[in-house]
């Protein structure tokens, strides 16, 4: 008995845990294979079938396909960006010796204790002023300094984590601390990297009130914004399988690149050979 | 200044750069603006007075005052809402994490539902469970009861943590697996080998060398649930006591053009989670800010 | 006080000569400009108003108009238009707001004073184009307008040998009748919307002045303190504790309500024309596809008073380009405009005649009732402070409807809270 148990244990939380997942993901999906008129059915399954919400999204002036790239671009380019520039503070705080350190690890993460909302205003009249409405930058930017108190202390901590040792042992071959860090350190911590990729381009996907904030222009807004514009045939009459099957459209791609990327999440020591 | 000092100096530049133009400028121009206020009285001809004029402390004074009954149901929601999540967030994301690093078959699919949450949009996330959480929506009819979960009362309350633990365990979960990867597997042979069984082994061996992923992880969202906005938002409503939020009330007044008021709320709410992030490193984060250099030797004994 | 008034005056005069904003102040000219312009609005599901600038368009190639999309809620909406206004940013030329907004718009200065020999304004609905006003000057057109109807299952009350009713008190005597049908034993008496937005202060508004009272008077001064606000919040109140109205319906904005209605689970049911059609779809989604009709809102002692729906089209200040602005809302408002965009889409128009074009009603059946309506219905209060008022209101009314408060104290408790932003507006 106990041992079947123990056999079965482990399948059975990752039945439960994937449940509690998907079951309110299902419940998106179908609701967005709904006609507009049924939406309201509490049944399991549509009947009948309908693409009719993704004709919807795709269909009219929407430009949802533009939409799309943009949110690629935004949520791109800041992933890039964030990546590379909490790699260069993490590495510092990580391994350089210099005062301080707690000082800027505090002020850093003190940024993101601001309410969000609160920094509209200020933002949209200092972007006006520069001329960066309608602009990528003006998504981008923000989506940066919301990103990097995150990424900045992950992975801190995660280079932190990682033994000295392996990095001395470069040097003595003749490396420079750079070198040392890149060549040894930087393969090493491909799963904290990889993570803190995946987490702010979810993060950078999903924003919405920036880029409602800072942009007009149709030919310029991502997906989250265009979204909130769906319209049914009247006011009240919000089409809410339509934007179901939007943020179906929405959020599967980012789940399949976690499908292709997810082997470099769990490479590292255990499954990396460096032993 | 010495080399280290100016090659970390120039590695931290982009950080600071960015940081300054987005949160520092705004920051500094919210604390400004919730020593003023403008626009709350009308010239003969009806029109309001422009320009702003200095309150001194005034809008604070009428955040903790004059409305501090709304003021502190705020506070106690938002406080309620931080503990209670967080909470939930660390005991599902932790099981995510675990559950993720074992080796099985399927499992790069377990990780990929494991994110679908986490990569939801939140609006459509807050309409969805909106949409569950409907007087005869799905969530009444499988609990086969009648609650009023979007009424503002403490069904709604509830409401907003499931949504809440649902959408961000699952960003727990990523950041405690990644930080798994870094025990090795002989880590755990030693454990066996001494006899541990598989609870001793999470307890004493996983544990504490997830830990700093783990704080990490907590910390910021401690930050981000003292924050919350829209999910309330979007699921309950604006206005509804039983979920109003510091940054809802913030947002609020900046919906009615009170900006010196809703800078003096996101002022307040600012100092609140300095706070709590102070005490959270101060009590658990030897491991965030110390050099552990030592440590991966010491731990499994 | 006088102090503070006088400091107050000071400091906003060197705030204003230290920033140097005179001469950027719209209100001072050279902004009466033509050219393309944008117009902001709610994207139209319809696709009716594309078509209808494209014609404008084409008649006008020099002053171009293109459309740019607000949110779909009026919380976006009004964010966007808020936060444009806060930079002066020219961005939008043509603005689409609430009429409830319009008040504190032009209290701000963020729209213009519109002349009303261009708009034509006689055949406009009187009492949209009221609340248009602002002191005695006009601040925008009304663009769509809407009154609430009683819609009520005609087949039941058929059955019932039942009238439909003019009265609350009929209407609860139709009820008896019809929920002792076998048809009938699920579903409740009456909803309308009781959710804690801005739906419960429409709906609050009208029960007051279906009972013959009123929420503001003209000058803006409360009048809740009368026998029949009373009555009116009574009506909802009672309507709750004795099950004419359904539990749930204090969650109720208006899609619920419709479902509801649709489900066969109301009788009676406030709401807007827009659920007209979609409630009479015969694809399967709707239970009470041709079962249904619609009559003016009972009152407490004849018919009801509506509160008023709709949006209104104005100016803004900060655009340089405002006399090819104010042709343009000339031109979506003229008669010919509106007529066709009825064809297209069935927001309800702002000009009379339109609901007298035959075409139109026998497309739109409660064209006559909505007519009605409208030209009995009264805007919501008209305040500099609408947003706070209107948190006031919801705020006290959801305590009564919910037996937090009495219907005294919540009443009383509005009258002292709008009193103070009448003082103040």
């Amino acid at each position: 008995m106990t041992a079947v148990l123990r056999r079965w244990a482990p399948y059975l939380g990752v039945a439960v845990i994937v449940g509690y997942c998907l079951a309110p993901f299902y419940w998106m999906v179908v609701s967005s294979f709904r006609r507009t008129s049924d939406i309201f059915d509490l049944s399991a399954l549509p009947s009948p079938w309908s693409l009719e919400n993704y004709r919807a999204v795709f269909g009219g002036d929407n430009q949802f396909g533009r939409a799309l790239l943009n949110s690629l671009v935004v949520a791109g380019v800041t992933t890039v960006g964030t990546v590379v520039v909490a790699t260069l503070a993490g590495f510092a705080l990580a391994r350089l010796n210099f005062r301080f350190k707690n000082a800027v690890l505090a002020v850093v993460i003190a940024t993101s204790m601001f309410p969000g909302i609160s920094l509209l205003v200020p933002l949209l009249k200092l972007f006006t002023d520069i001329g960066w409405i309608n602009t990528y930058q003006s998504m981008i930017v923000p989506n940066l300094s919301f990103a990097l108190p995150l990424a900045i202390w992950y992975l801190t901590m995660f280079f932190r984590q990682l033994p000295v040792e392996l990095e001395e042992a470069a040097r003595v071959d003749g490396c420079t601390p750079g070198q040392a860090f890149r060549k040894v350190i930087l393969p090493l911590a491909v799963p904290g990297v990889f993570t803190t990729a995946i987490i702010v381009f979810v993060v950078a996907w999903n924003e919405f009130i920036i880029a409602l904030t800072m942009v007009n222009e149709p030919g310029m807004q991502t997906v989250t914004v265009r979204i909130s514009q769906f319209v049914g045939t009247a006011a009240h009459d919000s089409p809410f399988g339509t934007r179901m099957a939007a943020g179906v459209i929405a959020t599967v791609p980012l789940v399949i690149a976690v499908l292709l990327f997810q082997r470099r999440i769990v490479a590292g020591l255990t499954s990396g050979g460096v032993k | 200044m010495n080399r280290t000092g100016r090659t970390a100096a120039l590695l931290l530049s982009p950080t600071f750069l960015v940081l300054t133009l987005v949160v520092g400028y705004p920051l500094v121009a919210a604390l400004r603006e919730s020593l003023f206020r403008s626009g709350d009285e009308l010239d003969e001809s009806g029109f309001i007075v422009s320009g702003e004029r200095f309150v001194g402390l005034d809008n604070y004074a009428g955040a903790l005052g004059g409305s501090a009954e709304r003021f502190w149901n705020a506070f106690a929601n938002t406080t309620l809402f931080t503990g209670t999540t967080v909470a939930a967030e660390v005991v599902i994301g932790t099981a995510m994490a675990v559950v993720m690093h074992r080796a099985m078959r399927g499992r790069g699919l377990v990780r990929a539902s494991i994110l679908v949450p986490w990569a939801i949009p939140t609006a459509v996330a807050g309409l969805l469970w909106r949409w569950i959480f409907q007087a005869d929506g799905v969530a009444n009819s499988l609990l086969g009861a009648d609650l009023l979960w979007t009424a503002d009362g403490w069904p709604a309350k509830f409401a907003v943590i499931i949504a809440d633990t649902w959408k961000t365990a699952p960003f727990v979960g990523l950041l405690v697996l990644a930080g798994l990867q870094l025990i090795s597997a002989d880590v755990y042979e030693a454990a066996r080998l001494d006899g541990a069984n598989a609870w001793q082994q999470f307890w004493r061996v996983t544990l504490p060398l997830v830990k700093p992923a783990l704080l990490v992880a907590v910390l910021f969202r401690l930050l981000d649930a003292l924050r919350m906005f829209d999910l309330p938002f979007v699921l309950v409503g604006a206005q509804k006591g039983s979920v109003e939020t510091l940054s809802m009330l913030a947002w609020d007044e900046a919906n009615q053009v009170r900006y010196g008021p809703a800078a003096a709320y996101a002022v307040i709410l600012f100092l609140y989670v300095a706070a709590v992030a102070f005490v959270f490193v101060k009590l658990l984060g030897a491991d965030l800010l110390g050099d552990r250099r030592a440590r991966r030797r010491e731990v499994p004994s | 006080m006088r102090k503070a008034a006088i400091a107050a005056l000071v400091t906003s005069a060197l705030v204003t000569t230290a920033c140097g904003s005179g001469a950027d102040d719209p209100a001072e000219g050279g902004s009466d400009g033509r050219g393309p312009i944008t117009f902001a609005t709610l994207k139209d599901g319809t696709g009716t108003v594309p078509e209808l600038v494209e014609r404008w368009n084409s008649e006008h190639p020099d002053q171009k108009v293109s459309i740019v999309e607000l949110p779909e809620d009026a919380d976006g909406q009004r964010q966007k238009l808020v936060q444009q206004a806060q930079t002066k940013s020219g961005a939008y030329d043509v603005v689409t707001i609430d009429l409830p907004w319009n008040a504190e718009f032009a209290a701000r200065r963020w729209i213009t004073e519109l002349p009303r020999e261009q708009f034509d304004v006689d055949g406009l609905f009187q009492a949209p184009l009221r609340g248009s006003e602002y002191r005695g000057k006009l601040y925008s057109i009304p663009h769509f307008t809407g009154s609430a109807m009683l819609y009520y299952r005609e087949d039941l009350l058929n059955k019932a040998g039942v009238q439909p009713p003019t009265t609350w008190e009929e209407m609860r005597a139709a009820c008896e009748k019809v929920l002792a049908l076998p048809e009938a034993k699920d579903a409740s008496c009456y909803a309308g919307q009781f959710d804690k937005y801005e739906g419960l202060t429409v709906n609050f508004s009208e029960a007051v002045a279906s009972a013959g009272g009123q929420v503001t008077d003209e000058q803006g001064n409360p009048r809740l303190d009368t026998p029949e606000a009373k009555a009116g919040l009574e009506f909802l109140v009672d309507g709750f504790r004795d099950g004419t109205m359904p539990t749930e319906a204090i969650t109720y904005k208006e899609e619920e309500g419709r479902r509801a209605f649709q489900q066969g689970k109301l009788i009676f049911h406030r709401n807007w024309a827009y659920i007209y059609a979609l409630m009479n779809a015969t694809d399967g989604s709707s239970g009470v596809a041709g079962k249904f009709d619609v009559t003016v809102i009972p009152g407490k002692d004849g018919p009801g008073v509506s509160s008023l729906g709709g949006n209104n089209l104005a100016v803004s200040s900060f655009s340089a380009k405002q006399a090819t602005a104010r042709d343009f809302i000339a031109y979506l408002t003229a008669l010919e405009t509106q007529l066709e965009h009825a064809r297209g889409s069935a927001y309800p128009m702002t000009r009379t005649e339109v609901y007298s074009d035959p075409g139109l009603r026998e497309q739109y059946p409660y064209l006559t009732v909505l007519k009605e309506g409208t030209e009995n219905a009264r805007p919501r209060p008209s305040l500099v402070r609408y947003g706070d008022a209107s948190t006031v209101i919801q705020e006290n009314v959801y305590a009564a409807l919910n037996g937090d408060k009495t219907v005294d104290a919540a009443l009383s408790a509005m009258q002292q809270g709008l009193t103070e932003i009448a003082k103040e507006s």
